[in-house]
């Protein structure tokens, strides 16, 4: 049902909400790689700091500051690109927030409240760093790691109303009674804020000891490099095995309360008992074609058993479908990059049992670079999951996309400003981080850099 | 007083407190840009802005899920009506933000030289912007509903010129005003910073008479508000203003700015209780807008409990942006 206000404007054109949702998932989907360092780098950060200062130890000293100024820029192109998405809720789904901003608008303000703890602290911890005793330095960045662990929490409880919407009634098209608690916590919250912030932790791991592998690579094998490669990559490796349980259960969360989004990741479409689990291949008129099949393997993973009857999408209209290609797709991407990365932690874990070293290999270093990357891929392509597998919902089974979409005409041309921007901030972006891993203290300690 | 009237306070507090203190970061980016050779105000101003600003800057995040949470229809109508120029604010926040932080870790002259050009371009850019927002809002062009307004009138009007040439000159006059004491704090000469400040008031306070003008014609309503009801707090700005030339006049850094943050306080009050309780004018109030009882509670619990986080975690940082040795970066 079109809400009377929606109607009342005149729907958007297909053209523009794709342009619309390309924008969102263009400036989400770079956010959050930002976002990731963002809730991940303070712990990081504050662990070195704080192992520094227990041993006076030089290296690990030198490697908390720069990663503090990595942070400090970090933080602040995560500040702007994040409320470049608040603003976005409004000019991009001014549908969704004229009914529902109030019933998702408290995540959002404990959200708020989160952030401004890091914004304040971050200030302190950077700026005041020399002028604090060690003590009471490394306290001043407690708050900005626990919020960012907590901005992460709220925003995804948000995310997950969309996918559980629930805590209100609806009377004539406006919401009423509503709880906010429930909308908050509901059957989606913990699977995605625990999977999310997780991801986080492992994103922050292992790109930033892809950058410590890199310069191995280019023989600076120095002490120096070897903690900035092992401390952040054994934190990733840690979490890759629970990540995979965490992924699992939130998998068969989906199928009781998403089926049809899980059903897209599998490319399900006929309601089954044994049903496959189905590696790859593409979907065309209503078939998936040239898939590696695991037999019986969804419906071991579903319920333990082959016999698991696992739904497909003949139960929802093709309407209500979503795009099946990129959802499975997604899936796929997202199981192998994590996979890949379980395997690399196993690796470093037997070279480290037997040698208390690196691998050897050179291929290992390779592949750990790789890995920074693939942590990426993995958080891109599972938000690929979960945000085009809900489609053509916004808050399922109550709106639709494109009853949420701004009816103003024009938006394909706000959507290609903001891309040639965004274009431009990563560029900078990228051009300044690098520009940081060559700053001048680093000579004294690496000689080999170049200047 | 109900739930909704306590949050439209507090709504505009928070609206408040990001002009007076984002405002001025805003500013600080105005006078890089007109700071010609004179790079010790530039190093100023990067020395002033950088510990906070990112702080400040929350203040505006805090407005809109205030807004959203508490007046959704409001917001949305907002949001899609004038989604124009709020696309330029959001533009000019990633600009500003991202290349004042690139600049200060650039060390190639040119590399300064670009960032600091669009750290100071953005930085009049999204003032105006916003400002072009409050007056299509003030002027009634903003109907209820999703994008019922016009898509270009709504903020291509007088009211909306007016309102984004006064809030880059108010974010000038802001900065100018704080930028006094800090040069004398960090052993500077304030004298250009004090020209500069009494240079703006004065061409704020025309700007700001120059507007009743404006709003008489295209904002009656607003007008017959502000030289009624809303008349002393008018006065209050006036007063205040002048107070505050005086008190450059005779050098009086720290307390002009007490009293320019009191006349810019009054400038940003006079229009809600101006217009109060409608919120889009003409007709659409507080009470129509308002989101479910249960919500604005639960976000007032919230927000009450944040204060007490955020309120004395502001004190140290702007205790230790103070303390902040100038040579120090």
């Amino acid at each position: 049902m079109l809400s009377p206000l929606a109607l009342a404007a005149g729907p958007a054109s297909p053209a523009d909400l794709l342009a619309a949702r390309m924008q969102m998932g263009f400036s989400l989907g770079w956010h959050i790689i930002i976002a990731c360092l963002g809730v991940g780098m303070p712990g990081l950060l504050l662990f070195m700091e704080w192992r520094a200062v227990r041993t006076g130890d030089a290296d690990r000293m030198l490697l908390a500051r720069r990663w503090a100024k990595a942070v400090g820029v970090l933080f602040a192109v995560g500040a702007v690109s994040g409320t470049i998405l608040s603003f976005e809720m409004g000019l991009l789904w001014p549908g969704l927030m004229d009914v529902y901003g109030q019933v998702i608008g408290i995540p959002f303000a404990m959200e708020g409240v989160a952030f401004f703890m890091e914004a304040i602290f971050l200030g302190i911890y950077l700026y005041a760093w020399d002028r604090l005793p060690p003590r009471i330095h490394m306290l001043s960045g407690l708050p900005i790691a626990i919020a960012g662990v907590a901005s992460a929490f709220f925003v995804v409880c948000a995310n997950a109303w969309m996918n559980q919407p629930r805590g209100f009634e609806l009377e004539n098209g406006r919401v009423t009674r509503v709880d906010p608690m429930a909308a908050m916590f509901n059957p989606a919250t913990l699977h995605q804020t625990v999977h999310m912030i997780i991801a986080a932790l492992m994103v922050t791991g292992f790109a930033t000891a892809a950058v410590y592998a890199v310069g191995m690579l280019r023989g600076r094998r120095d002490r120096y490099h070897r903690l900035g490669f092992l401390t952040p990559f054994t934190l990733g490796a840690v979490l890759s095995p629970i990540q995979i349980f965490v992924g699992d259960y939130a998998g068969r969360v989906i199928a009781e309360y998403q089926p049809t989004k899980l059903a897209a990741a599998e490319a399900l479409f006929r309601t089954r008992t044994h049903a496959p689990l189905s590696l790859g291949g593409v979907v065309r008129n209503d078939t998936l074609h040239w898939a590696v099949e695991v037999p019986s393997g969804l419906s071991l993973l579903v319920g333990l058993s082959p016999s698991t009857l696992v739904k497909g999408l003949d139960q929802v209209p093709r309407a209500d479908r979503p795009p099946i290609n990129p959802v499975h797709w997604g899936f796929d991407v997202m199981v192998a990059s994590g996979f890949f990365l379980l395997l690399m932690s196993a690796w470093l874990a037997v070279a480290w049992w037997r040698r208390r070293d690196l691998p050897r290999p050179r291929l290992f270093l390779w592949l750990a670079a790789l890995a920074g990357v693939a942590a990426v891929v993995a958080v891109e392509a599972g938000w690929i999951v979960t945000e085009v597998g809900r489609q053509p919902w916004i808050a399922v089974g109550r709106m639709r996309t494109i009853e949420a979409v701004n009816p103003a005409p024009g938006l394909w041309g706000g959507f290609l400003i903001v891309l040639v921007v965004y274009l431009v901030l990563t560029v900078a972006t990228l051009y300044v981080l690098r520009l940081m891993t060559r700053a001048a203290p680093v000579r004294a300690v690496a000689p080999q850099e170049r200047a | 007083m109900d739930t909704a009237q306590i949050v439209l306070v507090v709504l505009w507090v928070g609206l408040t407190l990001y002009a007076l203190l984002g405002g001025a970061d805003f500013g600080g980016g105005v006078w890089d840009l007109l700071a010609g050779r004179e790079h010790a105000n530039r190093r100023l101003i990067e020395h002033a802005i950088g510990p906070v600003w990112e702080a400040n800057h929350v203040w505006l995040i805090f407005v809109l899920v205030v807004l959203w949470t508490g007046f959704p229809p409001v917001f949305a109508a907002v949001m899609s009506t004038l989604y124009i120029p709020l696309t330029g604010a959001a533009l000019g926040i990633i600009c500003r933000g991202s290349a004042f932080v690139f600049r200060k870790v650039s060390t190639q002259w040119w590399q300064r030289r670009l960032f600091g050009a669009a750290f100071a371009i953005s930085s009049v850019v999204t003032p105006f912007f916003l400002g072009t927002v409050a007056g299509g809002i003030a002027s009634g062009r903003v109907p209820r509903g999703l994008a019922t307004g016009p898509l270009l009138g709504s903020w291509l009007n007088p009211t909306s010129v007016f309102g984004g040439v006064l809030a880059v000159g108010v974010c000038a006059y802001l900065a100018a005003v704080y930028l006094c004491d800090d040069a004398v704090r960090a052993g500077l000469d304030p004298e250009g910073f004090r020209r500069r400040a009494i240079g703006t008031g004065i061409v704020v306070g025309l700007i700001a008479l120059a507007g009743i003008g404006v709003l008489r014609l295209d904002a009656p309503g607003l007008f017959d508000g502000l030289t009624h009801r809303a008349l002393p707090v008018v006065v209050v700005s006036a007063v205040m203003g002048l107070a505050s030339l005086g008190l450059l006049l005779v050098r009086r850094y720290l307390l002009v700015r007490l009293t320019a943050v009191l006349a810019v306080t009054a400038v940003m009050w006079g229009w809600p209780v101006a217009q109060y309780p409608v919120m889009l004018p003409p007709s659409f109030t507080y009470r129509q807008a308002a989101a479910g009882p249960e919500v604005l509670l639960v976000m007032l619990i919230v927000l009450g409990v944040g204060a007490l986080l955020i309120l004395p975690s502001i004190g140290w940082l702007l205790l230790i942006q103070r303390r902040l040795p100038y040579d120090s970066e």
